[in-house]
C-alpha cells in the first residue's frame, strides 16, 4: 500500500516537471544572480543609483514609473535632502488655487514619478502606434521577472535567416513573437556613471533592471527582513509545540 | 455528561443565564474524541483558522480598497506601497486563499479515503460540499477585485458560461454583468458579494460543527465509538496536536507570504485590466483548474445539446456529484484501510484530479511530447472522474470483499496489557 501511495505522489511530482512541446515560443531568459534574490536579498544600493540614472536618461523618454513616489527612494539609501532635490527637478500640475486656476509647482517627495505622455493616445502617436507600457510593476508583470527584463533589453540582434522584422519592428529573441516596437534602447557609453562604472549595454541593463525591481517591490527588503524573524519564530514555536504534544500524548501510549 | 461547576462568580452568573461556558467546555474540552485520529484530521481546524484569517485580513483590505474600475488596481497598489504593513495584509489574504483551498482539499480527500461521508454523517458531508461551493464563488469574485488582466478576463470567461443556458442565457449574462460587458457594476456587485459570502461560509461552518458534534468524528479505522475507552477528551490531547499542526501549516503559509508571495499568482494580474487586449492564456487560480479542464473537455454536441452547455453542466456536476456520494457508495465499511480495491481506485482518482489540474493549466491545443493531445488526456481524465463516482464506487459496494474490521478502536490501537 505504501508503494501505491508513493507511486501516486511520484506521479504528481512528475506531472509538475513535464514540459510541453510548444511551437516557436521565446526561449527562457538566462538566470542571473540578483542582489535582491534569496531569503536575505537586498537591493544593491550602487546598482539602484546607476539604474535610476539609466532610467532617467534613457527609458523616461518613453516609459513612466507612475506608481513610484520620490520618497520611496529613501528606502534604498537616498537621503531626505537628495530626495527633495530629485523631486524638485520635475514640474507637477496642481490646483485649482483660490482663483480656480491650475498651476505648476516643483515636485515634492510625496509626488510620483511623472509619465512622459499625457495619455495612451499621445504615447501611441509618438511611437509608431505602439504604446510603451508603464514600468512600475514590470518585474512582477512578466513571467521570468527580472531575468526576462534583462534578457529583453539585451536580446536585440539580427533575425535568423528567412525571418524579416516588419516595418517599424525590431527582432528581439526574448519578446513573445520575436518582434518588438521598442528600438534597442541601450548602447554602450550612452550614460556616464558618476561612480566610474563602465557603461556597457550589459551593465546598464543589469542596473536599470535592479532599479525597476525596486520600483515594483519597494517593500521587498522590509518583507524579507521581517520574514526571516517571523519564520525563525514560528519554527522555534513549532518545535516547542511538538515537544508539548509529545509530552501530553506520552501518557496515552 | 455531568454539568460543570463554575467557581468564578461572574462566570457562574453568566453561565446560569447563557450557558456559553458550559457549551465551550462540552464541545472543546471534555468533548470525547476517538483516540486514534491521525494528522489528516488536523485539516478541518486548519481550514477554520484560515477562514478567520481571511475574514480579518479581508476587513482591513476593505478599509483601503476602492471598488471602481478606474481606481481598483491603483488602490491595491496603494495598499502595497503606502499603507503601513499593507503589503503584509494583502499577501496574507492572497496566499491565505490558496492555503485555505489546500487545507480544504486535503480535508475532502481525507473524507473520501476514510469514508467519512457515510451514515450517519451524510448531512455533515453535504454541508461541506456547499461550503466548498461558497468558497469557490468567494475566491472567484475576490480574484476579480484587483482588476488586473486575469481578473477581468476570468470574470468575462466565467460569466459568459451562463450564456450556454438555452433561451435565456444571454439575458442572464447581461443581468449578471449589470450591463453589456464586465464593467463597473460587475465589479461593484462582486465586491458586495465577496464581502458577504465569507459570513455565509461562517454560518455553514457553524452547521458543519453542529452536525459533527452529534455523531462525533470518524476515525482512521472507520468503526463507531463503542465505549468510553475508545475516546480521549479533546483537551489537552487534540488541542495540543492541532496546535502543533498549526505551527507547521503557518510555517509553510508564512514562507510563501514573505518569500514567494506571488508564487500562486499570474504575472498578468499585475497589468491593469484592458478590455481591448486579451491575454494569451486565460487561466483561473490553481484551485479551480480541474473544473476548468472538465469544462473544456466537452467539445462535442450530444443530439441537440450544444457542447458548451454540456461542459458547463459537467463542471457543476463534478462538484454536486459529491452530494450523492453517500448513496452511491453502498459498502458498509467506511475506511479504505479495509477496502483493498477501493483504496487503489481512490489513489487513481487522486492522481486523476492532479492530471485534470495540470490539463487545466495548459492551453487545450498543447501536445504532450509532441504527440498526445492534452484535450484527449483531459477527456479521459474527465471520464475517469465521473466513472469513479457513477460506476466504480457503486460496483465496489457490491463486489468488493472488505477485510475483517477490528472489534473496537481501543482493541485495535492499545497494545495488549497496556494500562486503561
Ligand atoms: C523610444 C521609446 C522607448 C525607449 C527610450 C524605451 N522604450 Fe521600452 N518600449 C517602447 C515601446 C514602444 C514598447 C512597446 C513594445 C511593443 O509592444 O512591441 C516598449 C516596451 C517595453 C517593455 C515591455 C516589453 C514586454 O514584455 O511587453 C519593457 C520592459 C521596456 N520597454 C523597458 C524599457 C527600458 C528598461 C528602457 C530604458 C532602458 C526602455 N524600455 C526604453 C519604447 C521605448
Ligand atoms: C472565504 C474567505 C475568502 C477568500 C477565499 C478570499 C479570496 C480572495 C482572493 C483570491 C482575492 C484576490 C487576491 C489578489 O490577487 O489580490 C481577494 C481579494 C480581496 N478580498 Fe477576499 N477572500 C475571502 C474573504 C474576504 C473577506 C471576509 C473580506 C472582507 C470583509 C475580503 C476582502 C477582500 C478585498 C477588499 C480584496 C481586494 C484586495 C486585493 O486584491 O488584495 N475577503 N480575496
Amino acid at each position: 500500500m505504501r508503494a501505491l501511495k508513493f507511486a501516486a505522489l511520484a506521479a504528481a511530482a512528475a506531472l509538475v516537471g513535464i514540459g510541453l512541446a510548444s511551437a516557436a515560443e521565446a526561449p527562457p531568459p538566462p538566470q542571473k544572480n540578483w542582489s535582491f534574490d534569496g531569503l536575505f536579498g537586498t537591493f544593491d544600493r550602487a546598482a539602484v543609483r546607476r539604474g535610476h540614472l539609466v532610467y532617467k536618461e534613457v527609458c523616461a523618454a518613453c516609459h513612466g514609473v507612475k506608481l513610484l513616489a520620490f520618497r520611496d527612494l529613501q528606502r534604498v539609501g537616498y537621503s531626505e535632502g537628495e530626495v527633495k532635490a530629485i523631486a524638485a527637478q520635475v514640474e507637477v500640475q496642481d490646483g485649482p488655487n483660490d482663483q480656480g486656476e491650475m498651476f505648476k509647482r516643483p515636485g515634492r517627495p510625496a509626488d510620483r514619478f511623472p509619465s512622459p505622455f499625457a495619455n495612451e493616445q499621445a504615447a501611441r502617436a509618438a511611437n509608431n502606434g505602439a504604446s510603451p507600457p508603464d514600468l512600475s510593476l514590470m518585474t512582477k508583470a512578466r513571467k521570468g521577472g527580472a531575468d526576462y527584463l534583462h534578457a529583453l533589453l539585451t536580446g536585440y540582434g539580427e533575425p535568423p535567416k528567412g525571418m524579416k522584422a516588419m516595418e517599424g519592428l525590431q527582432y528581439n529573441k526574448y519578446f513573445p513573437g520575436q518582434q518588438i516596437a521598442m528600438p534597442s534602447p541601450l548602447n554602450e557609453g550612452q550614460v556616464t556613471f558618476p561612480d566610474g562604472t563602465k557603461a556597457t549595454a550589459e551593465q546598464m541593463s543589469l542596473d536599470v533592471t535592479t532599479f525597476l525591481a525596486f520600483a515594483a517591490e519597494p517593500e521587498l527588503e522590509d518583507r524579507k527582513r521581517l520574514g526571516v524573524k517571523v519564520l525563525l519564530f514560528v519554527i522555534v514555536l513549532t518545535g516547542m509545540l511538538f515537544a508539548v504534544k509529545r509530552e501530553i500524548w506520552s501518557a496515552l501510549h | 455528561m455531568a454539568a460543570v461547576q463554575w467557581k468564578n462568580p461572574v462566570i457562574k452568573w453568566i453561565d446560569y443565564r447563557l450557558p456559553i461556558f458550559t457549551m465551550v467546555h462540552h464541545d472543546l474540552v471534555d468533548y470525547p474524541t476517538p483516540r486514534n485520529l491521525n494528522y489528516w484530521w488536523n485539516f478541518g481546524s486548519l481550514a477554520g483558522i484560515t477562514l478567520v484569517i481571511m475574514v480579518l485580513t479581508g476587513i482591513f483590505l476593505a478599509m483601503y480598497y476602492t471598488p471602481h474600475v478606474d481606481y481598483a488596481f491603483e488602490s491595491v497598489e496603494r495598499i502595497m506601497r503606502d499603507v503601513n504593513y499593507g503589503w503584509l495584509i494583502r499577501y496574507l489574504h492572497m496566499n491565505g486563499g490558496s492555503m485555505f483551498f489546500l487545507a480544504v482539499y486535503i480535508h475532502v480527500f481525507r473524507g473520501l479515503y476514510f469514508g467519512s461521508y457515510k451514515a450517519p454523517r451524510e448531512l455533515l458531508w453535504i454541508i461541506g460540499v456547499f461550503i466548498l461551493l461558497a468558497m469557490m464563488a468567494t475566491a472567484f469574485m475576490g480574484y476579480v477585485l484587483p482588476w488586473g488582466q486575469m481578473s477581468f478576463w476570468a470574470a468575462t470567461v466565467i460569466t459568459n458560461l451562463f450564456s450556454a443556458v438555452p433561451l435565456v442565457g444571454e439575458a442572464i449574462v447581461r443581468w449578471l454583468w449589470g450591463g453589456f460587458t464586465v464593467d463597473n457594476p460587475t465589479l461593484n456587485r462582486f465586491y458586495a458579494l465577496h464581502f458577504l459570502l465569507p459570513f455565509v461560509i461562517l454560518g455553514l461552518v457553524g452547521l458543519h460543527m453542529w452536525a459533527l458534534h452529534v455523531h462525533k468524528s470518524n476515525n482512521p479505522l472507520g468503526i463507531d465509538i463503542k465505549s468510553p475507552s475508545d475516546t480521549i477528551p479533546f483537551h489537552p490531547y487534540y488541542t495540543a496536536k492541532d496546535m502543533y499542526g498549526l505551527g507547521i501549516f503557518m510555517t509553510v503559509y508564512l514562507f510563501f507570504v514573505f518569500f514567494a508571495p506571488n508564487f500562486f499568482g499570474e504575472p498578468d494580474n499585475y497589468i491593469k485590466a484592458n478590455s481591448l487586449v486579451t491575454p494569451a492564456h486565460i487561466v483561473p487560480e490553481w484551485y479551480l483548474l480541474p473544473y476548468y479542464a472538465i469544462l473544456r473537455a466537452i467539445t462535442f454536441d450530444i443530439w441537440f445539446i450544444p457542447a458548451k452547455l454540456i461542459g458547463v453542466i459537467a463542471m457543476f456536476a463534478s462538484i454536486l456529484i459529491l452530494v450523492l456520494l453517500p448513496w452511491l457508495d453502498r459498502s458498509p465499511v467506511r475506511s479504505a484501510r479495509f477496502r483493498p480495491l477501493y483504496k487503489q481506485f481512490f489513489w487513481l482518482f487522486f492522481v486523476d484530479c492532479l492530471i485534470l489540474g495540470w490539463v487545466g493549466a495548459n492551453p487545450p491545443d498543447a501536445m504532450l511530447m509532441g504527440k498526445i493531445s492534452l484535450l484527449v488526456i483531459g477527456q479521459l481524465a474527465t471520464l475517469y472522474y465521473f466513472a469513479f463516482f457513477l460506476v466504480i464506487v457503486p460496483l465496489l459496494g457490491i463486489f468488493e470483499r472488505p477485510k475483517p474490521l477490528p472489534e473496537s478502536i481501543s482493541a485495535a490501537v492499545l497494545k495488549p496489557g497496556a494500562a486503561e
